[in-house]
């Protein structure tokens, strides 16, 4: 039904028609839905029948655990600070009633926030996986769809005026941006920092494939310097107003002094109180690994990344190489800190063990979804090694080194791409002189 | 130790061209292929490894106020020559990099002839007086100015190496008329420093 409705409109926008101006959008709807009928005229290089709109289209298949783990943790996050105030409130005989649209949209399903003893309803009851999902979607949902319109938009003009062809490379920028978000992001800033991400970082450049930084996280840079108060901080990362809670980096880097993180299943132990304030309950590494914590959105959950992860290398989109890379910088770098450790009691971040590096903050899900971007990473095989461990060092440089951000994948990633280039030029430069001696031997 | 903190330092957190956006006009105008981009880094570290020190013993032994205490004269060591600080250290500038030029025009050729026109070009390159400027007024002692010289040379040799490699990928693209060239380079560098903010803050 909808092939034919694609083919009762194409005269429409073919040459010659009325809409012919816009033809991009056109376009873009059907070969996102159907394969293109037309063949290739004279000779073609096609190696299989891969090209770039069903590689990511893949992408976001991969994404899937990623985005369905945000809501459900976001939610999830939401409803144990709600629960606690309702108990709280309760017992001090008084009514919580949290505010904003979310609950009224909540109310109108059936799930009643504003009555005492909420969380006796199955739908907001903080260990339902429904219940945190529904709640989860509202953040989740508003976020992602005001980067897509947004940022849609830009894309549209620029294929329209530009005559490209809209790309699915958006697609995946607009679904990774949200992800990368703190749920309690206004909307606005989305919207800006996506305009921003999709036109100087991408756009300008002539398109998906001749930008030389990642879009989505140009765009959450851009927001991270430019709206820092909505970006970092204690207050942004969980859905409910007026509740201040840290993400675990943070509350390492501002100075809990004496912090242990011990073994693999031991919890986050400090001696001051500041992790135990900002952590209820302490962490455990087996929690942060499957992402009960704050964060940005998609970032918390390692499982939901690593699921990802197997589905891009298996596929073959995501580089390995990079990903390995990452991970052996990291460990690398982070396994010097911690025997320099000693020497300097007054940064606790330096006794954090690189699978603490691994499970906190979004060093996961940068490294397996914005690491291994095609277009800005590097392309040559020993460039892409050198690329991953320049990322993976960079983020333990910034997160125990740099006191002024705590987390460091999103810069490191960012400075990755830059020099991305630069590497592989060496690297082929090296094969050249290595070919040549070969050759004239 | 201290030293290698400068000198990462003065690569990194305090690139002359990412972060103080210093010595632009040849860092735009000479970074279009990875090879020259190279060479001018080159010869930006070696007259910063040379000037940096000498206009640093010029500084302390004559021009800072009581400099000229060591002739033992004391109307001589009561002077303030510090308002003669521009034209000395250009003068130095200028100077130590026409030396090196037929230094090398007579011992490296090979390598004179790679430099090229960059030689006497970064004389006037704003980079290179701004190093002497922020050792001036940081007070950098002798041997911490050695270090700074090479260290910001480096960062801005990496800067231009790197806008360079990003630029050559560029030729791909396929950039609005409007923006090609100069435009899209600029874009393109204030991304750059994006990037680089990694290191503000250390």
């Amino acid at each position: 039904m909808i092939r034919k409705w694609l083919d009762k409109m194409h005269p429409l926008f073919a040459k010659g028609g009325k809409l012919e101006k816009l033809y991009p959008l056109y376009e873009a709807q059907d070969t996102f839905l159907y394969t293109p009928g037309e063949v290739a005229e004279g000779s073609t290089h096609v190696r299989d029948a891969l090209d770039l709109k069903r590689m990511m289209s893949m992408v976001i298949v991969a994404l899937v655990p990623c985005i369905f783990f945000a809501m459900f943790n976001t939610g999830h996050q939401a409803n144990l600070v709600i629960q606690a105030a309702d108990t709280a409130a309760t017992a001090a005989g008084q009514n919580y009633a949290p505010e904003g649209w979310r609950y009224a949209v909540l109310d109108t399903l059936g799930v009643d926030y504003r009555s005492a003893g909420t969380f006796s309803q199955d739908l907001a009851n903080p260990s339902r996986a429904l219940a945190c999902l529904l709640h989860g979607a509202l953040f989740f949902f508003p976020v992602y769809i005001v980067g897509l319109a947004a940022g849609g938009l830009c894309e549209a003009i620029f294929a329209i005026v530009r005559g490209h062809e809209i790309n699915e490379g958006f697609l995946v920028t607009s679904m990774l941006f949200p992800l990368t978000l703190p749920p309690q992001i206004p909307l606005w800033q989305v919207a800006v920092g996506i305009i921003f991400g999709v036109v100087i970082g991408k756009e300008v450049f002539g398109g998906t494939g001749m930008n030389f930084l990642n879009p989505a996280l140009t765009a959450r840079a851009f927001l991270y310097f430019a709206h820092a108060g909505q970006m970092s901080g204690t207050n942004v990362w969980t859905g409910v107003d007026g509740y201040s809670g840290a993400t675990a980096l943070g509350a390492l880097a501002s100075g809990a002094k004496t912090s242990e993180l011990v073994d693999m299943t031991g919890k986050v132990t400090v001696g001051t109180d500041t992790i135990a304030d900002a952590i209820p309950n302490g962490l455990t590494w087996w929690q942060a690994f499957l992402g009960d914590m704050h964060g940005s959105m998609g970032e918390t959950s390692t499982l939901a990344c690593l699921i990802g992860a197997i589905i891009l290398i298996a596929s073959g989109i995501g580089s390995w190489r990079i990903m390995v890379g990452c991970l052996v910088g990291m460990t690398a770098f982070s396994g010097l800190l911690n025997l320099a450790a000693g020497y300097s009691p007054d940064n606790s971040m330096l006794a954090v063990g690189p699978q603490w590096h691994l499970v906190l903050g979004g060093f996961a899900f940068g490294t397996v979804f914005m690491a291994t971007d095609p277009v800005s990473a590097s392309m040559t095989n020993l460039g892409k090694w050198i690329y991953g461990a320049l990322i993976g060092f960079m983020t333990v440089v910034v997160r125990c080194i740099n006191p002024a951000f705590p987390e460091g994948i999103m810069l490191a990633i960012l400075f990755g791409n830059i020099f991305a280039p630069l590497i592989d030029y060496f690297v082929m430069q090296a094969n050249i002189k290595r070919r040549l001696a070969y050759n004239a031997a | 130790m201290d030293y290698v903190l400068l000198f990462l330092r003065s690569v990194f957190v305090e690139n002359l061209a990412l972060t103080f956006f210093l010595g632009m006009c040849t860092f735009l105008a000479v970074s279009k292929n990875v090879k020259t981009a190279l060479g001018l880094g080159v010869a930006v570290i070696a007259v910063q490894a040379i000037t940096l020190p000498i206009n640093n013993l010029l500084f302390s032994f004559v021009l800072k106020p009581g400099a000229l205490s060591w002739t033992g004269s004391s109307s001589l060591g009561a002077l303030d020559l510090s308002y003669l600080g521009f034209i000395c250290y250009i003068g130095t500038i200028a100077a130590s990099v026409q030396i090196l030029e037929m230094f090398l025009d007579k011992y490296v050729p090979a390598l004179y002839n790679t430099l090229g026109i960059f030689l006497p070009l970064i004389t006037v390159n704003c980079a290179i007086l701004a190093g002497t400027l922020f050792m001036v007024e940081r007070e950098y002692t002798f041997a911490e100015s050695c270090v700074f010289g090479v260290g910001s040379g480096v960062g801005w040799a990496l800067a231009i190496a790197v806008l360079a490699g990003v630029r050559e990928k560029m030729r791909y693209s396929h950039v609005p008329a409007g923006l090609r060239g100069l435009g899209i380079t600029f874009i393109t560098v204030g991304l750059m420093a994006l990037g680089f903010m990694a290191f503000g803050g250390i």
